[in-house]
């Protein structure tokens, strides 16, 4: 039983105050934001904050959502939200297929490199000039996320398998 | 012409389009799984609108948060509206949302349509 009082640490130790681990669907990811939202109502968070939060939640829990058919077998991923006393921590992990690691690597790099004006006017370029995909996103969620953040966005990839790699992400919301 | 008029949800805006009361409306939180899907009813209701549309139309968006893929479609939106005569979007924002005046502004620069800017 020991896992449990580990888990419960772990979750203490970094400040956790939401984790869900499984299959992600629309309706799943309803229910994570609306848990999400009660807990920064319910402490006071500030409007302003609490909005930033809930936009970088949907985007990631909706990335992870849409590209969950690309992986065959196990879909299962990770979401949590750690709160600290000076900023939100949104962080995500998810298989995906090795071969998507260099495209994800480059869009994500290439995001990281620009400054509040590149990124918007990375934005209204996507925005402009793209249709929205099979899968029913727009190309615009990590330009979404560092926008609404404000600071690079960190992310790994950790090897699983010869097939699949899992691709982790954090963003962070300033409170201050 | 008929009003399209859809309930808001959790993840869905509320809609109103009513040519006779003049009364064209977008209201609440837009992150449905399927934007395109949700947004066509009202892509098709333009395309009929624009064909008689009244003199002066003042369309209003009043939204709390939306997902990028619904910001492609309220682009889309936009667009439609853009070759209607007397055509002007009222852009609300709640008045500590910078990010959704800034939202406004930025679609305001993507197309030909005068926007005014209001705050709740």
């Amino acid at each position: 039983m020991k896992y449990i009082f580990d888990l419960h640490q772990t979750m203490l130790d970094h400040s956790l105050i939401l984790v869900y681990e499984g299959e992600f669907t629309q309706e799943i990811t309803k229910s994570v934001l609306a848990m999400a939202e009660r807990n920064m109502d319910s402490s006071g968070e500030e409007s302003s904050i609490k909005r930033k939060v809930f936009n970088v939640m949907v985007e990631c829990l909706q990335n992870i959502v849409k590209h969950a058919d690309d992986v065959e077998e196990n879909h299962s991923a990770i979401f949590m939200i750690g709160k600290h006393e000076n900023e939100y921590l949104i962080v995500s992990g998810n298989p995906i297929l090795k071969g998507d690691i260099d495209g994800l690597n480059k869009k994500l790099e290439n995001i990281n490199s620009l400054d509040k004006d590149g990124l918007k006017a990375l934005y209204k370029d996507i925005i402009k000039n793209t249709q929205i995909s099979d899968k029913g996103g727009a190309g615009l969620g990590f330009v979404d996320m560092a926008r609404k953040s404000g600071r690079p966005l960190e992310f790994d990839f950790i090897d699983m398998d010869d097939k699949y790699s899992f691709f982790c992400l954090k963003t962070s919301i300033s409170r201050a | 012409m008929e009003i399209l008029n859809l309930e808001g949800t959790e993840d869905t805006p509320k809609i109103i389009l009513d040519k006779g009361n003049g009364i064209f409306e977008i209201s609440g939180r837009s992150l449905p799984e399927d934007s395109a899907e949700f947004y066509q009813p009202v892509l098709d209701w333009i395309d009929e609108y624009s064909k008689d549309p009244n003199d002066s139309t003042d369309f209003m968006i009043k939204l709390e948060y939306f997902n990028t893929a619904s910001s492609k479609l309220i682009l889309d939106v936009l667009s439609a509206l853009e070759d209607i005569d007397g055509m002007t979007i009222i852009w609300y924002f709640h008045e500590d949302d910078e990010d959704m005046e800034e939202a406004g502004e930025e679609f305001s620069e993507l197309v030909e349509i005068p926007f005014e800017f209001k705050t709740y």
